[in-house]
């Protein structure tokens, strides 16, 4: 496969925007610091520290937006998650938490394909009822329980130089490009992206590949939520609202059409680098909150204007 | 009798909302202490109109096939404005109201343009709007506060007849029938009725009106029919920011302040959703009308009320406990929005179900 093939347009322009970006926050810092922050390595790789949170998150929701979907109930999975894993402790943490994910997973997927409920109503409501779960047990107070090192270890530790946050994310992305591009599932995912009743007029059973994408996306969600408790080592109650626009956005940034059947791996993981920076080069700007909000908004309009247009409509 | 059948098959949906609220309801008043009461309608309504607004905005890109996701930081846009203009002479107050109102369709036609003529899908259009209105709202209140006239903060919060107590509309003191009758209605339940008659159903009787019904059953055939697609789409999200308009200056008037809250602004758009299926009209497009969408919202708020005042010492005890409230509505809203999947049961051909 040459370059040409393995880098497609969306890819390429968000890759140069991150390059904009660097550049612009660099010539910031020089003017008002006389340092070159954002291009050093040690600023970086916390970066991309931080962005394997997000990037895990939008990883598993590309996977439902390629169906023509959508995953709403991504905040209280997070939180469920940490929340259940801190709760539960010692060496049964983390598969309890996974075991959330899939059971999540299970009933978005379930909803979505055997109800026929629209997904962007379905997961809503399952995140409201999560929500609750959460408030029942823990009494709508932050709980008290701490990550266990397992989870401390995954976040933070760096035994082979770099965190082991990013090695989880590297190794969650090469089985999930080896899934959408070598296996029938990814092949299936597509295909019912881009026309379900094709794709079962096939001899697909399309309601087992609705399930396993919801299935993939909460537990990425799962698996971030433990992450993201090892980092702050502890879990509290709004932890997960702050990853859900950012991981669409993430996403359709990336080229992904959030009609569903198009979009590449690669594209995901360039837009959620992009997201994380500027996020925080604009927080090292010392860009209010207001101002911060609109270029984010900005940035994401114009991204798509530039390549993310439909085709015109003609009968 | 045929016609009557007709409509109450197409209008299922709202039926069911307005039979479902008015269970919720009338279990709610019953069991209220002062149940039945006009100062517990007023209360209730004033905690329901913000929600009615946005749930009305929501319900009309939804009709065209859309949907609006700043429909939240649109409300919360106008709220803020609100904050800083609706106050002073009764000149400036007047003109403050007319710029929130402008300032929310002018919200709501960018949206439109963006999607229109943009040609992104509308879900990430008002994403990405709705960040930047958050964005605007916080450059207009930092932190909470602000002012609203007192005046028109008390009239409009309370029973019509507070109307004449505060302007004067009667120089000898409110007739009888008055003060007795129409005096007790609960301004924001005109306020809602006025703003059904005057805004929703005339723009639902236009031709641009009917557009937006035509395009969200089948585009294409709209299209072709030589329906003006663009014209209808940008009216839609226009007017879906005029109703998020009265919605945040509602908000304004019912706190006294402006409030910049994000997570409020969330919660506000996620809700609207819900309200809107739960009114009947469909996610799909095509189908529904901003009325259902009154008495989703309507169903949304009653099952709250309803958790209030159940006696905890009562055979319903257990649901007075307020930490198991968020786990019972959100297995409410569930079950509500899943009403929708009894078609799958009906379906004669499976082809159907992948629209």
């Amino acid at each position: 496969m040459n370059l040409r093939n393995s880098i497609d347009r969306p890819t390429l322009i968000a890759s140069s925007f991150i390059v904009v970006i660097l550049l612009a926050g660099t010539l910031y810092t020089i003017v008002t610091q006389g340092t070159a922050t954002f291009i050093e390595p040690t600023y970086l790789l916390q970066q991309i520290k931080i962005a394997a949170f997000l990037g895990i998150v939008a990883a598993g929701m590309m996977m439902v937006i390629l169906l023509g979907h959508i995953d709403l109930s991504v905040p209280w999975t997070i939180a469920a998650t940490a929340m259940l894993a801190t709760a539960v402790g010692g060496a049964w943490a983390v598969p309890v938490g996974l075991a959330v994910g899939l059971a999540v997973g299970l009933a978005n997927g379930l909803g979505v394909a055997f109800l026929r409920v629209p997904a962007m109503i379905f997961t809503l409501g399952v995140n409201a009822v999560l929500r609750g779960l959460m408030v029942m047990l823990t009494g709508g107070f932050a709980p008290q329980s701490n990550a266990t090192p397992l989870m401390v270890w995954l976040a933070t530790g760096h035994p082979l130089g770099i965190a082991n946050s990013v090695i989880v994310w590297v190794l969650i992305s090469a089985a999930l490009v080896f899934m959408l591009t070598r296996t029938p599932l990814g092949r299936y995912i597509y295909a019912t992206g881009n026309r379900e009743a094709a794709t079962y007029l096939s001899g697909i059973n399309t309601r087992l590949v609705l399930i396993g994408g919801f299935v993939i996306c909460s537990l990425s969600a799962s698996l971030s939520g433990l992450l993201i408790a090892g980092y702050t080592s502890k879990a509290f109650q709004a932890m997960g609202d702050a990853y859900l626009l950012p991981a669409i956005a993430a996403v359709v940034v990336g080229g992904t059409n959030i009609l569903g059947g198009q979009g590449r791996y690669t594209g995901t993981v360039v837009g959620t680098i992009l997201i994380v920076l500027l996020q925080s080069v604009l927080s090292v700007a010392q860009m209010p909150e207001a101002g911060r909000q609109v270029i984010y908004g900005l940035v994401i309009i114009v991204m798509l204007l530039v390549y993310g247009r439909s085709s015109t409509l003609r009968g | 009798m045929n016609n009557l059948r007709l409509r109450l098959s197409q209008n299922l949906g709202l039926w069911l909302g307005v039979l479902l609220f008015a269970i919720l309801y009338t279990l709610y008043s019953t069991l209220h202490p002062k149940g039945w009461t006009v100062d517990v309608f007023v209360q209730n309504s004033n905690e329901s109109f913000a929600l009615i607004m946005v749930s009305m905005a929501q319900t009309v890109p939804v009709i065209t096939g859309g949907i609006d996701l700043s429909v939240g930081p649109m409300m919360t846009l106008v709220n803020c404005l609100a904050s800083v203009l609706v106050s002073g002479s009764p000149g400036a107050i007047v003109l403050g109201i007319v710029a929130c109102l402008a300032a929310g369709a002018l919200a709501g036609f960018v949206n439109g343009c963006i999607v229109v003529f943009g040609r992104i899908q509308p879900i990430i259009v008002t994403l990405a709007t709705g960040a930047i209105y958050i964005g605007l709202s916080l450059f207009l209140r930092p932190s909470p506060g602000g002012k609203v006239d007192d005046n028109l903060s008390w009239v409009t919060t309370n029973a019509l007849a507070e109307m004449d107590n505060t302007y004067h509309w009667f120089p000898n003191g409110a007739p009888a029938w008055f003060s007795t009758t129409i005096g007790k209605l609960p301004m924001p339940i005109i306020l809602i009725v006025l703003i059904v008659l005057l805004v929703w159903l005339p723009f639902r009787n236009t031709v641009t009106g009917r557009g937006c019904y035509a395009i969200g059953s089948a585009e294409g055939a709209a299209y072709m029919s030589g329906l003006q697609i663009w014209r209808s789409k940008l009216a839609a999200y226009t007017v879906g920011g005029l109703f998020a308009a009265f919605g945040g200056l509602y908000l304004a008037l019912q706190t006294g302040s402006g409030n910049a809250d994000i997570p409020q602004a969330g919660a506000y758009t996620l809700n609207s959703i819900a309200a809107v299926v739960v009114g009947g009209t469909s996610l799909f497009g095509g189908t529904g009308g901003a009325v259902g969408s009154i008495f989703g919202a309507l169903v949304l708020r009653a099952i709250s009320f309803c958790f209030r005042v159940f006696d905890s010492n009562g055979p319903l005890g257990f649901l007075a406990n307020p930490l198991l409230q968020p786990i019972f509505e959100g297995v409410i809203l569930l079950l509500a929005v899943s009403l929708g999947a009894a078609r799958v049961f009906r379906i004669k051909n499976r082809l159907t179900l992948f629209s």
